[in-house]
């Protein structure tokens, strides 16, 4: 190993005093690493479902994410459809592959693409592994269903999300992930917490929605 | 270009400062800005105040476990399928960022805001060794291409008024439409994104910082609301992390308490747009991400604050709240501290990386009002710690000479009271005198420095033993 790494290792020991940590002193750091406690979640989540899609939906459109629901998949099509036409976007979009038995016979006038996101696509669908009502936040992650460069590339995201996949804290939604990954074996390379469109506010400090990151965040929620 | 820390001349930057109208204007609305808006989504969490001791209490097991935690955390970055880099100094991790540009043959690189990286200086090493680097952070990119360092380690840029950005990108972007409106800060965020959009895509290596690593699992989190980290990580054929020692979080729940800290306390935001987890490099079948994950631990004089009176201050977050409520920084902006940290992190960070020697004045940009411990989420003892490097510099001669004299007569007094207080009341008397009728004075001997920048009200000419002695005569219980 590196001499900086025996260095710095040994550096920080003779700080605190000490020399590496036998069995006995790495037990209670083997058990916290296992135990995934949490610490204090805020009481604004204790609500059931119902309370939990509200209170998701509220802080969402607070962050400037537009939101609507849908009965079912079936309707995603032409939500999405009706979404680009009010928008005036073009009717084109790149979806994630994960999203492959979407219908769109449903919404012919859509043009839609699987695969990752390129210049200058425009619109991107994905969907999310879970919707966080604490602060209206998505969980996405990557995966060769969900390409990242969906979330960021086009200037438009569209996220459809099952109502059951709205929970209360960041901890539930990355317990989500957790029993998806021991099932995969591994965790994805990215997880992504997104809260509402990109912004700035690195110009006079007024805030600009919409940078690098799209400038509009559109989120279908379905109710079943 | 290298900016040379000249943090030593903190009072002559700080009058630079008080006379730039366009600089004032831009810290009134800071003061205005973020913590009001601070104040209100701390309001709307009762649990604020107890979260500030969960993380204080996680960072401090982390410190005390540090050695254990980063063998963890590499064993489980190494896992991911990434690589760990450990640097004891600024050099060293610059030299470590160089080779893996060089081996990934890269030409353009972007990058991420990272004060760690300014800390060491990776910008100028960069640049003089042929690299493109293309700061993607709007308030980045503005003082990149200013040629200036940051005056506020949240929003860099926030000295510079949009005309001046517009100016700025009219010498700088070569090809521009000259009747391209730049006026508003709609029309420069739009034309940073197209310019920065192509380099994102040429980019061969991505450069971010951390906010935390996570030792359950390797993973490193940023935290941006821009969305210029992740296409910095995503569309780049090598991501680099450049993260300090003291990032290091055990796990994804500890990482999450802080969290609900970090947003609320920088911008009076509930939450950041954009907090990613980045875990090594993309998996064989995924269809984009980095092909390689690099993290160079930066150590540059953090273990030498562990074990010290210093080690609290390696709890900090990089929130600025301390700065955005402190009325020194608001008087003076970033820049008057002369380095990479202002602000009162600034002022105790800055003479523990790079000695007192070179930092003598900082830990004396305080009024000790207290406003940054009240409102710091990591509970940092900020005022205490100044207070020590105040004893430390004066202890080591860094003092000025007036000062010194100046104390040495004042504890004379203070420990012969009859003396004191025939001294104070002909002071007292003499100031009301020259006072006069405004009541209060614009200039005093000795106190130059103090009086320079603001005005003495003037004792009322009676001294407190006096009034205390005539107060005592009718006070209730006598
Ligand atoms: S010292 Fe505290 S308030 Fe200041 S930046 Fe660090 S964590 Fe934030």
């Amino acid at each position: 190993m590196s001499a900086a790494r025996e260095q710095i290792l040994s550096g920080i020991r003779k700080a605190l005093g000490r020399g590496p940590l036998d069995e006995t002193g790495l037990a209670p750091i083997r058990q916290r690493l296992q135990g995934h406690s949490r610490h204090i979640i805020p009481a604004r989540v204790n609500l059931d479902a119902e309370g939990l899609v509200e209170l998701f939906i509220s802080k969402a459109r607070g962050v400037s994410a537009t939101v609507e629901a849908v009965a079912d998949m079936a309707a995603v099509p032409q939500a999405v459809a009706r979404y680009l036409t009010q928008e005036n976007l073009p009717a084109r979009l790149v979806q994630a592959p994960g999203l492959a038995d979407m219908d769109w016979s449903l919404a012919p006038t859509i043009a839609a693409r699987s695969g990752l996101a390129e210049e200058p696509d425009e619109v991107g669908l994905t969907p999310a592994v879970a919707g966080v009502a604490e602060t209206g936040t998505l969980l996405l992650t990557s995966g060769p269903e969900t390409p990242t460069t969906l979330n960021f590339v086009p200037p438009t995201h569209i996220v459809v999300l099952r109502r059951d996949q709205i929970v209360g804290a960041y901890e539930d939604a990355w317990d989500r992930l957790r029993v998806n990954t021991l099932l995969a074996g591994r965790q994805p390379r990215a997880a992504n917490f997104i809260t509402g469109p990109s912004r700035t506010g690195d110009i006079e400090q007024k805030i600009q929605i919409g940078v690098h990151g799209p400038l509009r965040l559109h989120i279908v929620i379905v109710e079943c | 270009m290298k900016h040379h820390p000249t943090s030593a001349k903190f009072p002559s930057n700080a009058r630079t400062a008080l006379a730039d109208p366009v600089l004032q204007g831009a810290l009134r609305n800071l003061k205005k800005g973020f913590p009001v808006k601070r104040a209100e989504v701390v309001a709307d969490l009762p649990e604020f105040e107890a979260l500030r001791d969960v993380a204080r209490d996680i960072k401090d097991h982390t410190l005390n476990h540090l050695d254990a935690y980063l063998e963890i955390y590499e064993a489980n970055v190494v896992r991911s399928g990434g690589q760990v880099h450990w640097a004891r100094t600024a050099e060293e991790a610059c030299e470590t960022v160089m080779t893996i540009c060089r081996d990934a043959g890269a030409r353009i690189v972007t990058k991420g805001k990272s004060m760690v990286a300014e800390e060491i200086g990776l910008n100028a090493y960069l640049d003089t060794r042929g690299i493109e680097r293309v700061e993607t952070d709007l308030g980045e990119y503005i003082i990149q291409l200013r040629d200036e360092p940051p005056s506020h380690i949240i929003v860099p840029a926030v000295h510079v008024t949009k005309e001046q950005i517009g100016e700025t990108f009219r010498a700088a972007h070569n090809g521009l439409d000259p009747n391209r409106d730049l006026s508003e800060a709609r029309e420069i965020t739009d034309e940073a994104r197209d310019r920065l959009r192509q380099k994102f895509f040429a980019a061969e290596v991505g450069i971010t910082g951390a906010n935390f690593l996570v030792a359950e699992n390797g993973s490193s989190i940023i935290v941006t609301n821009e969305g210029n980290g992740d296409l910095t990580q995503t569309l780049a054929k090598v991501h680099i992390v450049v993260a300090s020692l003291e990032k290091l979080v055990p796990t994804m729940e500890d990482a999450m308490a802080v969290l609900r800290l970090l947003a609320r306390s920088s911008t009076g935001q509930e939450f950041s747009v954009y907090t990613t987890v980045s875990n090594g490099p993309r998996r064989p079948a995924d269809l984009d991400g980095p092909e390689s994950y690099h993290v160079v631990l930066v150590d540059n004089g953090r273990t030498a604050m562990l074990g010290t009176e210093n080690q609290d201050m390696l709890r900090c977050i990089r929130c600025a709240a301390c700065m955005n409520h402190c009325p020194v920084y608001s008087a003076v902006g970033g820049h008057a501290y002369g380095w990479v940290y202002p602000g009162p992190m600034g002022a105790v960070l800055t003479p523990s990386l790079i000695g007192i020697e070179n930092s003598g004045h900082l830990p004396h940009a305080s009024t000790f009002c207290g406003q940054c411990e009240q409102v710091c989420p990591m509970k940092i003892p900020l005022t205490k710690m100044m207070r020590h490097y105040r004893n430390q510099a004066y202890a080591s001669g860094h003092g000025s000479k007036i000062s010194r004299i100046a104390l040495g007569m004042w504890s004379y007094l203070a420990t012969h009271p009859g003396l004191y207080r025939r001294v104070m009341k002909i002071v007292a008397r003499g100031l009301r005198w020259f006072a006069g009728r405004r009541g209060s004075l614009s200039r005093v001997p000795l106190a130059g420095g103090w009086t320079e920048m603001r005005d003495l009200p003037a004792p009322e000419g009676e001294t407190f033993m006096e009034r205390y002695r005539r107060e005592r005569g009718r006070g209730p219980g006598q």
